[in-house]
């Protein structure tokens, strides 16, 4: 996302100057174009991408490979990105082992016979109004770009975590927390206390671990999406649907039978009928608004800096810089608040929604009829 | 719009490779960093609890110490002045009756002596009365026998002592 800013702004600077004497230094593939199309190039930095884009544009661009991964109609073929040269219109077609691609907007396609009028190797159709493509896809399980930074933040993860757990068996447990500690401690305590054991009360225990995972995998991926060479993993809803699927899961694997009584069996009776399909639509509709919570809220503050700084390309001045340069800096800020935010809220209702399923509501270890005088006092 | 359909299609391959990461994390890091790094934390934790409990109690202890040596030095005091007084009592009391067994002794010293003195007087005057007596039957015998030396002067003083006795 941001490096699309640098990249843009740098150009800005070579466009005003008049320094792209050469017409063959352009600024990207819209270019092509008079106008910019914003949206497009915002779109294109949200979405996954088969290889590692740092800087520059079409053949020019500095981009690290990453494998593809694809079963194909003739079995699974494995190549790197690279081998698409930087196309991302359907225009190049890899062959390999008798298996026509192409990457089109970033999906992988198999290549039709022959190029369209654009020099695409696409087929379309048009239905209801709608352009379809009609060209068949293999199955992608490439490293893609965000599986590629999914990769990294494991990686990062493992290494605090595990050489943080070793400082404690190095200096001991009694000494003040040091480096490491003394940055994560807090929050992993803050997880523990003020999300698992505020929600989940006394068998909280057993669902930190996952809180953690979910908590810290959320929150450095966010941070990464801030850095301009980042991945916008957390804004992308295969991941959140991931995690939301798993928190569901959990959710009803540990339900106990109040909670299953709560949503078979709903009281009052006679509005049983209406209560019950509510309630088990209620099952999915939890998790469904964790998935599009983080997704809608990490990609739509990508979108707005992406469109801050497009603000450039829309006004064609250099003298709107200032403004969007302002602007686009306090919604990072801004935004660097909203990682660690929703991290926390995404964790924060994951575990509510345990607690709902495990609740004992006066934390002694069973649901029973003291429960019920409980939560409902005036019976 | 074609782009928006991928944004919110989820893709297969990443929905394989975050549910493989999340999974291998999860197992990771709750065996080789949440575990150790919870435990320590609770370790430390209950440690710190102990440690302050514990400071509590030797506090406590400390004072209750202190308020018994204070007792003890209080009762010591209250014992020596009560062993003062009792001592100062003994020493009023030995005097005093050193005082009176003085008293009494020199009383009947005194009353001895008295006595002693009486008893002297008594012999004294009695011998005193003696040689009066005496002295007086002596001096009586002298002067009659210068007054009766002479026959008439026997008759008369017979005749005047008869005369007396007739008299009387």
């Amino acid at each position: 996302m941001l490096n699309l800013r640098l990249t843009i702004l740098f150009s800005i600077l070579c466009w005003s100057l008049r320094v792209s004497a050469t017409p063959s230094v352009t600024d990207s593939a819209t270019a092509k174009k008079d106008k910019v199309n914003i949206a497009e190039v915002a779109f294109e930095h949200i979405l996954d991408a088969h290889s590692w884009h740092l800087w520059g544009a079409g053949h020019d661009a500095l981009a690290i490979p990453l494998p593809v991964i694809l079963k194909t109609e003739s079995g699974w073929q494995f190549f790197m990105s690279s081998a698409f040269h930087h196309d991302t219109h359907g225009a190049y077609v890899v062959e390999i082992n008798g298996t026509r691609l192409i990457n089109y907007k970033e999906t992988i396609y198999y290549a039709s016979e022959t190029a369209n009028a654009h020099g695409s190797y696409i087929s379309e159709r048009v239905n209801n109004g709608k352009i379809e493509l009609t060209n068949a896809k293999p199955l992608d399980l490439s490293i893609t770009k965000n599986v590629a930074q999914l990769f990294l933040a494991m990686g990062v993860l493992l290494y605090v975590f595990i050489a943080m757990a070793r400082s404690y068996a190095n200096h001991g447990i009694y000494t003040s927390p040091k480096g490491k500690q003394s940055l994560l401690e807090p929050l992993i305590v803050f997880v523990r206390d003020d999300i698992a054991k505020t929600n989940i009360g006394n068998r909280s225990e057993r669902f930190v671990p996952y809180l953690l995972t979910v908590f810290f995998l959320i929150l450095i991926n966010n941070i990464f999406g801030l850095i301009p060479i980042g991945a916008n993993v957390t804004g992308n809803i295969a991941f959140t649907f991931v995690l939301a699927t798993i928190t569901l899961i959990v959710t009803n694997v540990n339900g106990n039978s109040h909670y299953w009584k709560h949503i078979l069996l709903p009281k009052p009776l006679y509005l049983w009928p209406i209560l019950m399909p509510i309630e088990l639509v209620g099952i999915f509709t939890k998790p469904f608004a964790l998935m599009i919570r983080l997704f809608a809220n990490m990609t739509a503050g990508h979108i707005i800096v992406i469109s801050l700084v497009g603000l450039i390309f829309v006004f064609e001045s250099l003298w709107i810089s200032p403004i969007s340069v302002a602007f686009a800096l306090f919604i990072d800020v801004l935004e660097c608040l909203v990682a660690l935010l929703q991290a926390y809220i995404f964790t924060l209702l994951t575990a509510l929604f345990i607690g709902s399923a495990v609740a004992d509501h006066n934390n002694d270890g069973v649901h029973n009829d003291e429960d019920e005088k409980l939560l409902n006092p005036s019976h | 719009m074609f782009v928006l359909g991928s944004l919110i299609t989820p893709g297969v391959g990443l929905i394989f490779w975050t549910s493989v990461v999340f999974l291998l994390l999860l197992f990771l890091l709750g065996k080789f960093a949440w575990k150790p790094i919870l435990n320590a934390i609770k370790t430390r934790e209950e440690h710190i609890k102990d440690a302050l409990s514990s400071a509590e109690k030797a506090l406590r202890d400390m004072r209750e110490l202190q308020s018994n040596n204070d007792k003890i030095l209080q009762q010591a005091r209250a014992e020596r002045d009560a062993l003062l007084k009792e001592a100062r009592a003994t020493k009023d009391s030995i005097i005093a009756e050193a005082k009176t067994k003085a008293q009494e002794d020199a009383m009947r010293i005194v009353e001895v002596a008295r006595e002693l003195i009486e008893n002297e007087k008594n012999q004294a005057q009695d011998e005193l009365r003696k040689q009066v007596a005496q002295l007086s039957i002596e001096i009586a015998e002298k002067v009659l026998r210068q007054e009766l030396k002479s026959a008439s002067k026997q008759m008369e003083f017979v005749k005047q002592e008869s005369d007396r006795i007739r008299l009387s």
